[in-house]
């Protein structure tokens, strides 16, 4: 029996955004197909990977994704410089970690003097990220969106508590703005619209659903990008088609298959390669699943998922 | 495509004999479109209503089950492409390859690590299902031998017999007599010489394709070609190779198989496919799986199984092939996270997988020993649970009682979620000589409550 290829056009497509200037600007998004279904649409750009650094030293990182930035990471400037020169990090992500109240609780002031100064060293384009504190965000990123004007940053995260201050803000000075919500499809639509009511572009907007790690609830985060993807591409929902995050790197090097020493568990064998493979597979998933942007950490989880990407372009 | 009730119902007696346990024909037929009867329940039904019946509803993915005994592995039978619609069924096997041109002692230390491979998590057992030993030497007599050495050291572990030489197939298969392997590499060329091999040992055949990259679709159309060939020779446990080697391919040929079987009902691609994913790294072979799991690869064929490799495949995989509409729930029990003493803080929360996963996550991170009481909720979330009656003070009270806590720890103090402040008094009440402490609403909270905790004491 002759095999006729069931090919599926779609009449969605997801927006393409771009960010940094000049030499560094970088597009990501814009497919109208499924992830990698090049065979029956069009992706015109790859996904775009960001480094990791943060504002203050990462004490509580884990030693295996600590160490390839020892040198580096006591000053935020050095360690983006290192990315970019020495990794050759396409985009770096900054998370204002030490803004929170129970870590340094770094003032807005501050934070924005780090942005700026990040800024001004690297070429590549810039995420800028709060503390995930919710009150405390709202101040910081209005600071750090100010520093970061018409630099043509993502900033982030804007969620249901705290969206209108961050979107004034993102809108002010001209950013692209990332909006999340917790693993639910029908809340990340809403906040989608509560953000474009505002007057907030929606081309300009990036939807991050939630990670989770392997083994640590991958699969809700999975399937809800493959519905947002799907409501965009099938049904044509214009307030699903924002490209996606995965914030790989901060959900994977906390569990513990990430960090507990062979020594602990010989069974899962050496805790490097365990690590590195455990960020590599989550963020190979949700690449697969649809995320058109990630935020990791090691460099050889990295190198690894680049080697995948090009495999499937 | 899969028949509609309506479409059931004009093939079958009409009588409304209720012998099928269902009022009428129009009810029974329904029940056969979704599945949830099989058309045996009929006494009267003609031959050539069974015969069409029959072709409609099997299976889109034809069930196969690769070896016997008790590490036998099924594959096959999905239904649909997302994950969400519905569960994928059967997930899929991971093989070693092992090469005959191995020395002896290589292929027995390749042979213990299959061996060696399980591990447990959360509650299941999980490990490498199968070897693939491939005729690298293009020698029967060698593959032969290592056949032989395999079929001793690991009896009962599922076998692929992957070699293009009738010759050589043969002499390996007896090795493994009654035990339902694979042999893999049936072209055009050797079709008739297979298949009888495979009707003589009952064997699956594993079909390749000779041309995978030409044009869209790959060696797709061949192998439709020779599944429908091999079947009028009498065999019809398959596996299928359209020749997917690099990662775009295999997405490409695998959706357009599973589309295909799915929503066409296209049986000439109705079996499971088997996916070679070796490469020289093997995190990029960990990641090519990555996409053999996510993407309906029924079969994972590896060059290196290392534990840490496996452990991100073994996870990835129980992650994909989850029910998605049966929350996961973790054991009810008291768990402890780092190495609690007496003293150490006593925490409760709901058995909902993600709950769990997330609340002893940040209990960890906070780098303070402490105890976990997880109480069965039926899955639910702290909320949910709260508001349907599961998770009550007095149900609280008797999980604390009954869980032996009592024994391990000095003091009688219960963290509970901030959420679920409201039940503090009434938990008192029930639990004599406890002290409730309210924790944060939300786990993220948990790291500093524990550090302002500590300073306090």
């Amino acid at each position: 029996m002759a095999f006729i290829p069931l090919k599926e056009t779609n009449t969605g497509k997801v927006y393409a955004v771009t960010v940094g200037t000049a030499s560094g600007e970088i597009t990501f998004g814009g497919e109208n197909v499924l992830p990698f279904h090049s065979f029956e649409g069009l992706i015109p750009n790859k996904p775009l990977i960001a480094y990791e650094i943060q504002d203050v030293p990462p004490s509580d990182w884990s030693e295996i994704v600590k160490k390839p930035y020892k040198d580096v990471s006591g000053d935020p400037v050095s360690w983006a410089k290192f990315c970019q020169d020495n990794l050759k990090a396409e985009a770096i992500a900054l998370r204002l970690i030490g803004t929170h109240p129970d870590r340094e609780n770094r003032s807005p002031e501050d934070a924005a003097k780090t942005v700026r100064d990040v800024i001004s060293a690297v070429e590549r384009p810039l995420v800028i990220l709060g503390s995930n504190h919710a009150e405390k965000d709202a101040s910081v990123l209005i600071a750090a969106a100010e520093a970061a004007k018409d630099r043509n940053c993502i900033i982030g995260k804007a969620q249901e508590a705290n969206y209108k201050t961050i979107v004034a803000a993102a809108m002010a000075n001209n950013l692209k703005l990332i909006a999340m919500s917790e693993l639910d499809i029908n809340l990340s639509k809403q906040l989608n619209i509560l953000i474009t009511q505002m007057g907030f572009d929606k081309e300009r907007l990036i939807t991050d659903p939630m990670s989770s790690a392997l083994g640590y609830g991958l699969e809700y985060t999975y399937s809800v990008m493959e519905r947002i993807k799907l409501a965009a591409l099938t049904q044509n929902d214009a307030t699903m088609q924002t490209p996606m995050l995965a914030d790989v790197g901060m959900y994977v090097w906390k569990v513990k298959e990430s960090q507990a020493s062979e020594q602990d568990l010989p069974q899962w064998g050496s805790v490097e390669e365990r690590g590195i493979a455990w960020e590599a597979v989550t963020a190979s998933a949700l690449l697969l699943a649809g995320a058109n942007l990630l935020i990791m950490r090691h460099p050889k989880a990295i190198s690894a998922l680049d080697k995948l990407v090009e495999e499937l372009i | 495509m899969a028949l509609t009730g309506v479409e059931i119902f004009k093939l079958l007696p009409k009588t409304n004999c209720k012998k099928c346990g269902f009022p009428t024909c129009l009810a029974f037929a329904m029940k056969l479109a979704q599945r949830q009867a099989s058309l045996d329940l009929c006494p009267d039904v003609s031959e050539e209503a069974k015969q069409k019946l029959g072709e409609a509803s099997a299976p889109p993915v034809r069930p196969i089950t690769l070896g016997s005994g008790d590490k036998a592995v099924k594959m096959g039978e999905e239904t649909v492409l997302f994950r969400h619609d519905k569960r994928f069924v059967n997930p899929c096997v991971f093989a070693l390859e092992i090469k005959d041109t191995l020395a002896e002692d290589d292929i027995n230390i390749k042979v213990n690590e299959v061996i060696e491979s399980e591990i447990d998590r959360v509650g299941q057992k999980l490990r490498i299902d199968a070897i693939a030993i491939i005729n690298d030497s293009n020698d029967a007599v060698k593959f032969e031998a290592a056949a032989k050495v395999i079929a001793t050291k690991a009896p009962g572990i599922p076998v692929i017999i992957c070699t293009v030489n009738p010759q050589a197939a043969e002499a390996a298969i007896k090795q493994f007599a009654d035990e339902k392997p694979i042999i893999y590499g049936v072209n055009s060329g050797n079709a008739e010489a297979m298949a009888n091999i495979a009707k003589t040992y009952k064997a699956i055949l594993g079909i390749t394709a000779s041309s995978a990259f030409g044009g869209s679709g790959g060696g797709l159309d061949e192998i439709s070609t020779l599944t429908e060939k091999v079947k009028s020779m009498g065999v019809e446990d398959m596996v299928i190779d359209s020749g997917a080697r690099k990662a775009k391919e295999i997405i490409e040929h695998n959706t357009l198989a599973r589309r295909a079987a799915i929503k066409k009902n296209f049986k000439p691609l109705g079996y499971p496919v088997i996916t070679f994913a070796q490469r020289e790294d093997n995190l990029v072979e960990l990641l090519i799986s990555v996409v053999g799991v996510a993407k309906y690869s029924s079969i994972i064929v590896l060059s290196s199984i290392e534990k840490w490799k496996n452990l991100a495949m073994f996870t990835l995989r129980q992650n994909i092939y989850t029910d998605p509409q049966v929350p996961m729930q973790v054991e009810q029990k008291v768990y402890k996270i780092g190495e609690p003493l007496p003293e150490s803080p006593l925490f409760i929360t709901t058995n909902f997988s993600l709950t769990y996963f997330i609340v002893s996550g940040e209990v960890e991170n906070s780098k303070v020993a402490s105890y976990l009481a997880v109480m069965d909720c039926e899955g639910l979330s702290v909320l949910t649970a709260w508001a349907a009656g599961k998770f009550t003070a007095a149900k609280i009270a008797q999980f604390i009682k009954e869980a032996g806590i009592e024994n391990e720890i000095k003091h009688r103090e219960l963290i509970i979620p901030g959420y679920v402040a409201i039940l503090s008094g009434a938990i008192e009440d029930k639990l004599e000589g406890w002290k409730v402490t309210v924790g944060p609403r939300e786990a993220n909270g948990i790291p500093a409550f524990l550090r302002s905790r500590m300073a306090g004491k």
